[in-house]
């Protein structure tokens, strides 16, 4: 299961981040978030969602082996092992790792969705292989 | 502090740079509720009342209120107060977009500022670092041409207000401007903070904002958004935003056309919603929360002229500057928004000062000579981006215009007075009134000047009878409290008006953040009170009975509406002031317009009262007592 992202679709409203972060930390704060919103303005005057591919080059680098792949496909941060060393951050090829002062741990997305469900313009959307997102409306 | 506040409250006083951080005063918010609450309670209680509004004795507050920042629909406001240069009232105005929330997320409820800075400064605030910056580099430049190199200098994820050079040369309905194109337009607030030579600021944090229930908040505002994305009119609102209500306000013959002479305009296909989504939008744009996205960013293309980008015309932009001004051309309506935006004005008030100045040429009362040689004819952009560049640098009669329409008229003169469409100073909204008496009696009442975001009654007069003004105020004094409440909490009210989301909904949601386990009837009251406190400021500086500052200007009971679906529609003087003597019976006030020590005490402004008296206002007993109860709930239809 991934995150299908229609990049035109998005206006910017930061629900998923909101979600995000309450779902994961119990906190109202976009910046726990697991996936991130780039805004272009004045020109060209667009918005791109980024959210995690499921590359794993995160795991690839991790030196503490503490970034595994669950059955799910997500891939799972063990805080317990993490060391915060950050190595993984500039790994990503679409910056979807992130830290915070608060924590002593990465924060990486595991594929909850509820991003997807409460996005109503079709920007991010959840998507199994093989499924069809006309439905979705993409 | 978990109660939706971040904690932290900044003073700073911009002549000797001192930056003070104290812990919020949650008493203060639990009484006010923060937002246009708090800012009309600290201008009322610390700037004198004989301080101009653009010296140093002015206090500027910026506050984000109890709501904003939280998991809530559209909870992306800020509120912006200070003593009003355009009404001499104590003013106030907000904008969604980000800046708000940040705020909150770096740690600060609100900032006051006071005095003036010796040089140009902007305000740097990245979490615990508070900072007063030198702006000398910024100073000059437009507003969105300063938010974008803010940005390239500090980084992209710094949300930035800035002020243009209508701000900084003192125009008095200078806005604030956020988000290449979100701005606090009302009340002139950007001249406030050019007055206090404060150009910009600039917010980044990543604090958390905890609240007294999250998953009891969670879960409700999850089923509020899971309900309305089916809602019928999200497509609507999704599609268009409020540029769908063009063609709507025209059919119903409430529209401004040509400076108010009329309420129908033939050339409407030219500029409405379907136009702005075919020929410039480039892409749907949302504030922090928002799954409405009402925000269209878009291009005006026009031959000779470079391609800009922005955010507009919404419905109020589309029709002040566009019907209003005669304009032929969507794309000529966005360059005039653009032009409005970039030099930092109101793009209402702005849409009313050209348009009076283009009936004034159309009159004869300006010439070509008065204005540099140009025309100011109805339906050019050339004549409307000429002009606008003497008012933002005050050239020749330009500096007239800087003060309004109902200071240019004062110098103009001749009959110019009877159509310039403003109350209290502030321009009226993109409705006429005519045709739709409770909207012209929200206009004459408003605490801060005409203003629709108090009380929007269009459907209401539709569904109560257009032709009628019996019964009208007390609906009228329900909407100037239920209304400004979403300015109060710094969330947007387009999802109450448009998606069906109760009073009750909200307030559920307030107490899952607060705690406070308030009832409607209770914000409502503070609502109330936080109106008749700012009516004893307005009229304690103005120094008259309330009465002689509500009466619109004459255009309303003189001429008739000449043309379209409202032909031949008009009130008269008598029911202005029928609707006046019901609207302060409701209130509470006597028949001169000021409220009484009854009414006062009721709300617990018995201080108030106290000083109304000592100024000679206070009003006359009510025979048989004030009502129980002011205002009569209502439900406005949506459209």
């Amino acid at each position: 299961m991934r995150i299908k992202v229609n990049r035109d679709k998005c206006t910017g409203c930061r629900l998923c981040l909101q979600i995000c972060a309450i779902e994961h930390f119990r906190e109202i704060n976009p910046k726990k978030a697991a996936l991130r919103i780039e805004a272009k303005f004045p020109d060209p005057g667009k918005y791109r969602p980024f959210v995690c591919t499921q590359c794993g080059k995160c795991a690839e680098v991790c030196p503490e082996e503490a970034i595994s792949r669950a059955d799910s496909g997500a891939y799972i941060v063990d805080q317990d092992r993490c060391t915060n060393c950050g190595v993984c951050v500039p790994a990503c090829p679409v910056g979807v790792v992130f830290q915070h002062p608060d924590h002593d741990f990465v924060i990486i997305c595991n594929f909850c969705m509820l991003c997807t469900e409460l996005c109503n313009t079709g920007a991010i959307v959840k998507w199994e292989k093989g499924a069809s997102l006309e439905a979705k409306g993409v | 502090m978990a109660n939706g506040l971040a904690g932290k409250t900044l003073r700073i006083n911009l002549a000797t740079g001192d930056i003070r951080r104290f812990p919020t005063d949650e008493a203060l918010y639990r009484r006010w509720h923060g937002g246009r609450g708090i800012t009309a309670k600290i201008l009322y209680d610390e700037v004198p009342r004989d301080a101009d509004p653009l010296g140093p004795k002015n206090i500027f507050i910026i506050n984000a209120g109890i709501m904003s920042g939280c998991f809530i629909p559209a909870g992306s406001k800020v509120e912006f107060g200070a003593v009003s240069p355009l009404t001499n009232g104590p003013g106030d105005s907000n904008m969604g977009g980000h800046l708000g929330p940040a705020l909150k997320f770096a740690g600060y409820d609100m900032v006051i500022f006071e005095d003036i800075s010796p040089k140009p400064v902007y305000l740097f605030v990245d979490n615990d670092t508070v900072e007063l910056r030198d702006a000398t580099a910024y100073w000059g430049l437009k507003s969105l041409d300063c938010e974008k190199k803010l940005k390239e200098d500090l980084g992209e994820d710094f949300e930035i207000a800035t002020i243009g050079p209508a701000g900084e040369n003192g125009i008095l309905f200078s806005c604030i401007t956020h988000d290449f194109g979100r701005q606090a337009g009302r009340t002139g607030q950007g001249a406030v903070m050019g007055s206090k030579k404060l150009k910009a600021i600039a917010v980044r944090g990543n604090k958390s904002i905890q609240v007294h229930s999250l998953d009891s908040l969670r879960k409700q505002v999850t089923e509020i958004i899971l309900r309305t994305q089916k809602h019928p009119n999200m497509v609507p609102w999704q599609k268009y935003g409020t540029a769908f209500f063009i063609q709507w306000s025209n059919a119903n013959a409430c529209i401004p056309a040509y400076n108010f002479q009329t309420t129908y305009y033939e050339d409407i296909d030219k500029i409405d919603g379907d136009q702005l989504v075919e020929k410039c939008l480039i892409t749907h744009k949302a504030c922090f929360g928002c799954w409405m996205n009402c925000g269209k960013y878009t291009k005006a293309v026009i031959p000779g002229k470079p391609e800009v980008h922005l955010e507009g015309p919404e419905y109020e932009t589309g029709s002040l500057c566009g019907s209003n001004l005669g304009m032929k051309d969507i794309n000529h309506v966005a360059y005039i928004n653009w032009l409005l935006d970039n030099l930092g004005m109101d793009s209402m008030s702005g849409g009313g000062v050209i348009a009076f100045a283009m009936e004034c040429f159309q009159r004869g009362l300006i010439t070509e000579a008065d204005i540099e040689g140009h025309t100011l004819k109805w339906g050019s952009v050339d004549d409307v981006e000429h002009f606008l560049d003497m008012v933002a640098y005050k050239r020749g009669i330009g500096d007239w215009f800087a003060g309004g329409s109902k200071r240019a008229a004062a110098k103009i003169g001749r009959g110019s007075e009877k159509f310039a469409m403003q109350a209290k100073g502030q321009e009226f909204s993109g409705y006429d009134g005519r045709w739709a008496p409770g909207m012209l009696l929200s206009y004459m009442t408003s605490d801060i000047g005409a203003h629709h975001n108090r009380s929007w009654t269009i459907t209401v007069d539709m569904a109560e009878g257009r032709d009628t003004v019996e019964g009208r105020a007390k609906i009228v004094v329900y909407l100037q409290h239920i209304r400004p409440l979403f300015d109060t909490w710094c969330i947007c009210r387009l999802f109450w008006g448009e998606l069906d989301i109760t009073p009750e909904e909200i307030v559920e949601s307030l107490n899952h953040i607060t705690g406070w386990g308030v009832s409607v009837a209770e914000v409502l009251r503070t609502s109330e009170m936080i109106w008749n406190l700012n009516r004893c400021h307005y009229i304690e500086r103005n120094g008259g009975n309330g009465r002689s500052f509500d009466y619109p200007p004459a255009r309303a009971w003189e001429d008739k509406i000449p043309s379209g679906p409202g032909m031949g529609k008009g009130l008269s003087l008598a029911q202005i002031d029928q609707m006046l003597d019901e609207y302060y019976a409701a209130r509470g006030w006597d028949g001169k317009g000021n409220p009484t020590r009854a009414l006062l005490e009721d709300l617990g402004l018995g201080y108030a009262a106290d000083r109304l008296e000592k100024a000679g206002f206070l009003g006359d007993p009510i025979p048989g007592g004030i009502p129980p109860v002011r205002g009569e709930k209502y439900k406005p239809k949506a459209f």
